[in-house]
This record gives structure tokens, C-alpha cells and sequence, in this order.
């Protein structure tokens, strides 16, 4: 029996700290986990609750990404709970594997602690390893601070194995920014942790041989469209799931989480969708804005990455005159992800914002609440005359001559 | 400890079901026998992982599947990481009291070709060996990359014609050595290494036993002739496996805790390699004038390999 562990009613906790705590009162079965900064912290700190008593699980540390997140799979279809943490290489060498744990229908948590991707190598924070897996099949929510990662990882347990989702779950958090600085984070009592996850429940277990179970079987063009497009179904669909847990997860802690965040979006003139913890810089520039130049900004950031909050999208944007969608990372040779996603929302709505797209903090560049500001005055600009006045991408931040692409033609 | 009597064949074939006889394996390959060996030679509950492959492909194509017992496939190189998170599960689960059948012993076991062994999960299963985790690694080492046609794997031996390794006008086929993956599995001090044959069925039982009971790694190399691609006629495969063996193309032994290395099979007459390679038509080019010192450097290296196996028994070090 694992022994139980006092924790202060606020205690200081980095991302990562947060992370491997809510995995500790989660009493994960196995972690098959190779390090890699910055999300090394995670995987080390269940070892230790591990090798101190504080967890009755197996720790196994694989000789690469790809082996954990293999470790992983095997595991989860022995029947019991698995998480695991990675960032950037380490997720890249994962991926094939990604798909493979969500087309099985296991239920994993993998915390992916964001960094960018080489060449040029680089240890800092961006979401090129998230944007990386965006098609991989599993849920994907987005902590913005250390708080947020206990939380979403607490959630993200009874998400993934609740009997109508059955699918991995990713949790991401900023790579430094998020997972090395030590914030105010309130936990649950072990107890109360481990009661709103629940124990798990194994389905179509290998360790259960009354009935034998095939896993990783072969389709072909008979049966594999379907098989996608059920899966696909059951991650779309998850969002029923996705809610019910935060509405009890906030009826435990008071801490209210949506699909969609917005803020101060009811009166919003303009608009910026981010993710991850510049979410935070740029509501205080919004708020910064507002009670000082009385610009009604607002900040959009979506809480669930995967199922994409598609309607909810369309919804809180469809009054707002213009808005910078803010990506984390280029997606080479085309707009940015959040800035396609958004449009691709938009365009089915009657009354749609002027869009336009910002690469910024790539490899680490700091983005600040001075950057946020500018970016929203920008969109007052363009709200004012009606028309994007600038490129529709643009990079902030970058160093030398100012890069953007795509002027709109106005007739 | 469930084990099953290997006294006679006929009974021995028959005494458990778990690999039904409905999959997709050309007739006539030995993948099957190595497989149905394993199966029958313990009574307790198995979890098989398998990397993609023939064996694979062969006997789960939705929606059937041809295994009786728990069984998953993840991908080409990972098999053996798939057992040994299983393995971790178990021992997670059985501390907890969180499994059905506690008392029901358990196996785990890691089916690969020589493509996913030699080459692409080489890495994988060396590390699952290093961690130490309970369970029995065996390669269906048939030699090439059957399963996409027939390329060279690490595993080709010298002279074979692969796609990927010609024999044609101004080539003789596969100019590498094949690896020595038991030699490099022993080194990893894993307890219970060994290669087996499966025309030496009763060698191959025990040493499956052997394997299952120990605890910890094994790793077991078997040679499994592919019709299809070695060339041969389907109903030849046990005697293109005796030639194998008897020429000592395939020396039957195994090595204990890294060390221990005993001769499990003499041939009471020891046959040319040249009978073994003229029936198989990859090594058909090697009978041309020209080619016949290939011929003489593999007869060379089996002499040379087999006096080095011999003394290594004899030292006991």
C-alpha cells in the first residue's frame, strides 16, 4: 500500500512539480518514460514517489521515446492506468506510436511539456512538437499555468477512461515558462484526488484470459475507413465527456474550466486566440487596454486543442471586428495552424472577424504584454477601416527586416 | 509451473489449440511449427506480443484472428517493449490484488522476423534484455525481409540473392557476413540464450520451456525456412532445415548467463554446406565456375565457427 502524503492547502509548485503530484494521487500502474528536457522533472519525480513508498507502481525507464510510448501501449492493454511525459525530439520520436495507442482505443496520459523542434536544435519552449501531433488521435488539452497542469492532468485520467471515450489523452504546458516556475497551486487532498478519478476499470483487458483479445490487428480497404472514421467519431464526440468532468471537477474545486476559454469577450471589439501560457500575457494586455486606452479587447484560447471547439469558435468570435490568431510555432510553407483552424470555423458563420495570423516566440523569443498590446491596437486599426492593413501573417518578435506574407487586394 | 510431457509428437501437436490452423502463412512455412512449439510446450497463460511481419500479417486481419490467447502487434521494431509493459502491468497489478486470476501463472512472450530483430528493433529488444523484465524473446529467422519480398536484412547470409542484394552478371549476392545476434544477445548476460531448429522438435521444446521457466530475459534465434524466398518446394521445409542443421549452416546450442555454452545438437554425419546451398535456388548463381570461391569461404566460416563453439563448450568459461 502506498503511503498517503500531506499537502499544504496552497503549495509552491513548478508545472512539472504539479504534473508528477496529480500522477502520484492518479496511483498510475506504469510509467514507461525516457527524459528529455524540460520535461524531464515529471518522469523523475514519480520515480522518486516510486522509490519512497508514495506510489505502489512500476516505473520503467525505456532506452527511448519511442520505446516508452511502446512500453506505454503494452501496458495499457494489460489493464491498467499509464501515463508517461515528453517534449520536442522525444515527442517526435514518439509519434508513430501516438497513433498507434489511440487507434487501439487506450487510454494513456502523456504530458507533453512544449519545446521546439530542431535543426536548429533549440531547449526552449514553442508548440512545434504539439502542432507535430495535432492528427495523432488523441484529446488534447492545454494548461496554461502550473495550476492548471495538476488540474488537467487529474481530469485527463477520467477522461481517458471513461468507458465512452477510451482514447489517450495529451496534457501540454509550456516548456520553462509553465514547467520550471514555481507558482501557487491548490491541490485536492490525496483522498479527494484519487475519489474524483476513481479506480480503474480494465476493458478487453490481455491479463484477463477467460477472453482472449487480438490488439493491433491488420485493415485493409474493407474495414479500415470505418475503423478511422469511428475513431474519429469517438474523439469528436468526447467533448460530452470532456465536459461533464470539468463541470464535476469545478463542483469539487470551484475552479471552472471550459473548451473553450474566453475573457472579456462579451463587449469584445477585437480579439487575439492564443495558447498556453501567453494566454495569460495577453489578458493583461487586454485588460491593460481596456482601462487604459478603453479598447474593448478580449482573449480566446482553446482549453481542448483536440476535440477542436469548433462551434463554440463560431460563436464567440461572430460579433468580434477583428482578430489575430497567435501561433506557437510555423507550419512551414502555410498560414498558421490556430490562424487555419479559426478561418476554417469562420467561414461558416454569418458575420465573420478580419483574421489575421502572428508567428511569435518561436525556439523561446520571449512575447510580452508590451507585444500583445501593439498586436491588439493593430486589430483596432483594421476594425476602424474595415480591411487588413497589413500582411495577413506576420512574425513577432523576429529580429531584422520585417517578414510578412499576403497582402489583402481590396477592389 | 504448467508443463506439458514432449514425449510424443502426435500428442504433443494437439494438446493445446492457441494458433488456430485458419491464417494467411504460405503452406509450407516454418513460422507455424516454431510457433505452435511454443504454444504447446506450457499450459500457462500466455501474452504474445509480435512485430509486424509475416507472422503478423498472417493471423490478424480484421475481423479474424487466428490467436487463442492474448495477443498485440504495435508496430515493425517494438514487440518486444509492448511484453515488457505487459510484464511491468502484471507485476504492478499483482501487488495491487488488482488482477482477475491472481494465482493463474502468466508468460510473456516477443515474436519478431530477423527483419525487426537484427535490423529495425534491434534496439528495443536490447533494451528490454539490459532492463531485465520476465520474458522470452524468439526470432523466426527466416533471413530476409520476406513479408515485403524478399530484401537482404542484416541477418542475409553471404552469397544469397535478395532484391536488395542481387546476384547477377558481375555480383554474387549478399557480399556481408550475417550478424551474430546470439552472440551479441549472450552478451548482454541475459540467463537463457540459445539458437533451435524446429526439425529438432523435442531440442526446441525443452529449450522454449527452458526459456519460459527461467526468469528473467531469454532470447532464442530459430531458423525458419521461407519457401518463398530461400526457393524451395513447399513440402521440403523440414528437410531444407535438416541440411541447415546437419551442415551446420544453423549449429543448435545455447548459452547460460552469458557464459555456459552448450552443443545441443551433433550431427552424427556432418553434410557439405555445398548440398544445403544447391537446394535452395537463392545460392543458385553460387554454382557457376566463378563463383565457386564463395562456396569454399562459407564452408570455411561454418568449419571455423563450429571448432570456435566446440572449444567454448569445452573451456566452460
Amino acid at each position: 500500500m502506498a503511503e498517503k502524503m500531506e499537502l499544504n492547502e496552497i503549495e509552491v509548485w513548478d508545472g512539472n512539480q504539479a504534473a508528477a503530484q496529480a500522477l502520484r494521487q492518479a496511483q498510475v500502474d506504469v510509467v514507461a518514460a525516457y527524459p528529455i528536457t524540460p520535461s524531464t522533472p515529471i518522469v523523475e519525480g514519480y520515480g522518486a514517489f516510486v522509490a519512497n513508498g508514495y506510489i505502489d507502481g512500476e516505473f520503467v525507464m525505456v532506452e527511448s521515446e519511442h520505446a516508452a510510448m511502446s512500453g506505454c501501449v503494452g501496458a495499457a492493454a494489460a489493464g491498467g492506468r499509464v501515463a508517461t511525459a515528453t517534449s520536442s525530439q522525444g515527442f517526435m520520436l514518439m509519434i508513430e506510436v501516438l497513433y498507434q495507442a489511440s487507434g487501439m482505443r487506450l487510454p494513456i496520459v502523456l504530458n507533453v511539456v512544449n519545446r521546439a523542434i530542431a535543426s536548429p536544435l533549440n531547449v526552449r519552449g514553442d508548440h512545434g512538437d504539439m502542432y507535430a501531433g495535432r492528427d495523432s488521435g488523441w484529446i488534447q488539452l492545454d494548461a496554461f499555468n502550473a495550476q492548471e497542469a495538476y488540474d488537467m492532468n487529474l481530469c485527463a485520467f477520467k477522461i481517458s477512461e471513461d468507458i465512452n471515450v477510451r482514447l489517450p489523452v495529451m496534457v501540454h504546458q509550456d516548456g520553462f515558462t509553465t514547467s520550471h516556475t514555481a507558482q501557487n497551486v491548490r491541490p485536492l487532498s490525496d483522498d479527494e484526488a484519487y475519489a474524483f478519478i476513481g479506480d480503474y476499470k480494465p476493458v478487453d483487458e490481455m491479463l484477463d484470459f477467460s477472453k482472449a483479445v487480438t490488439y493491433g490487428a491488420q485493415t485493409e480497404e474493407d474495414w479500415h475507413f470505418e475503423h478511422k472514421a469511428k475513431q474519429h467519431r469517438a474523439l469528436m464526440d468526447s467533448y460530452v465527456v470532456i465536459d461533464r468532468v470539468f463541470e464535476e471537477f469545478e463542483k469539487k474545486t470551484g475552479r471552472k474550466y471550459r473548451r473553450l476559454e474566453s475573457y472579456m469577450m462579451d463587449d469584445a471589439e477585437v480579439a487575439i486566440v492564443a495558447l498556453g501560457a501567453t494566454v495569460e500575457t495577453c489578458i493583461l494586455a487586454a485588460k491593460e487596454l481596456r482601462e487604459q486606452e478603453g479598447l474593448k479587447a478580449g482573449v480566446v484560447a482553446p482549453r481542448s486543442i483536440r476535440p477542436f471547439p469548433f462551434n463554440e469558435i463560431r460563436e464567440v468570435l461572430a460579433n468580434v471586428k477583428a482578430v489575430a490568431a497567435l501561433d506557437h510555432s510555423v507550419s512551414m510553407g502555410a498560414m498558421g495552424m490556430l490562424y487555419n483552424e479559426i478561418a476554417g470555423a469562420m467561414l461558416s458563420a454569418q458575420e465573420r472577424p478580419l483574421l489575421t495570423n502572428f508567428i511569435y516566440g518561436l525556439g523561446g523569443r520571449d512575447f510580452a504584454v508590451d507585444e500583445a498590446k501593439r498586436i491588439f491596437r493593430e486589430q483596432k486599426g483594421h476594425a476602424d477601416v474595415g480591411y487588413i492593413t497589413t500582411e495577413i501573417q506576420q512574425f513577432s518578435g523576429l529580429r531584422g527586416p520585417k517578414l510578412g506574407f499576403y497582402e489583402m487586394k481590396r477592389s | 509451473m504448467a508443463i506439458t510431457s514432449i514425449k510424443n509428437l502426435k500428442e504433443f501437436s494437439t494438446n493445446n489449440e492457441r494458433l488456430e490452423g485458419a491464417h494467411l502463412l504460405c503452406p509450407g512455412c516454418a513460422h507455424s511449427m516454431i510457433v505452435r512449439e511454443l504454444l504447446n510446450c506450457t499450459d500457462d497463460n500466455l501474452v504474445i506480443a509480435t512485430n509486424t511481419g509475416c507472422l503478423e500479417v498472417s493471423t490478424a486481419v480484421y475481423p479474424y484472428t487466428s490467436w487463442d490467447t492474448s495477443w498485440i502487434h504495435i508496430g515493425f521494431e517494438n514487440a518486444a517493449t509492448a511484453a515488457a509493459g505487459a510484464e511491468a502491468m502484471y507485476k504492478a497489478r499483482k501487488r495491487k490484488g488488482t488482477l482477475k486470476d491472481p494465482d493463474a501463472p502468466v508468460k510473456f512472450v516477443a515474436f519478431g522476423g530477423d527483419g525487426s530483430t537484427y535490423d529495425i528493433g534491434f534496439q528495443w529488444i536490447s533494451g528490454a534484455i539490459e532492463r531485465g523484465h520476465d520474458f522470452t524473446y524468439i526470432c523466426l529467422d527466416n533471413e530476409n525481409y520476406a513479408n515485403t519480398g524478399g530484401q537482404r536484412s542484416s541477418s542475409t547470409p553471404v552469397g544469397a540473392h535478395t532484391s536488395t542484394a542481387q546476384a547477377g552478371r558481375v555480383s554474387y549476392g549478399k557480399k556481408q557476413k550475417k550478424k551474430d545476434i546470439v552472440a551479441i544477445m549472450a552478451a548482454h548476460g541475459a540467463p537463457y540464450v540459445a539458437q533451435l531448429a524446429p526439425n529438432k522438435w523435442k531440442i526446441m521444446a525443452k529449450g522454449f520451456q527452458k526459456a519460459l521457466e527461467t526468469e528473467g530475459p531469454c532470447f532464442i534465434n530459430t531458423v525458419s525456412a521461407c519457401t518463398t524466398e530461400w526457393k524451395f518446394n513447399p513440402k521440403d521445409t523440414i528437410n531444407i532445415i535438416d541440411l541447415a542443421t546437419d551442415s551446420l549452416m544453423f549449429p543448435i546450442y545455447e548459452i547460460i548467463n552469458g557464459r555456459e555454452l552448450n552443443i545441443l545438437y551433433r550431427p552424427k554425419t556432418v553434410v557439405p554446406v555445398e548440398e544445403y546451398l544447391a537446394a535452395q535456388g537463392r545460392y543458385k548463381h553460387l554454382f557457376k565456375p566463378e563463383n565457386r570461391h564463395v562456396i569454399d569461404a562459407i564452408q570455411k566460416d561454418i568449419n571455423e565457427k563450429w571448432e570456435y563453439l566446440q572449444r567454448r563448450e569445452e573451456a566452460k568459461v
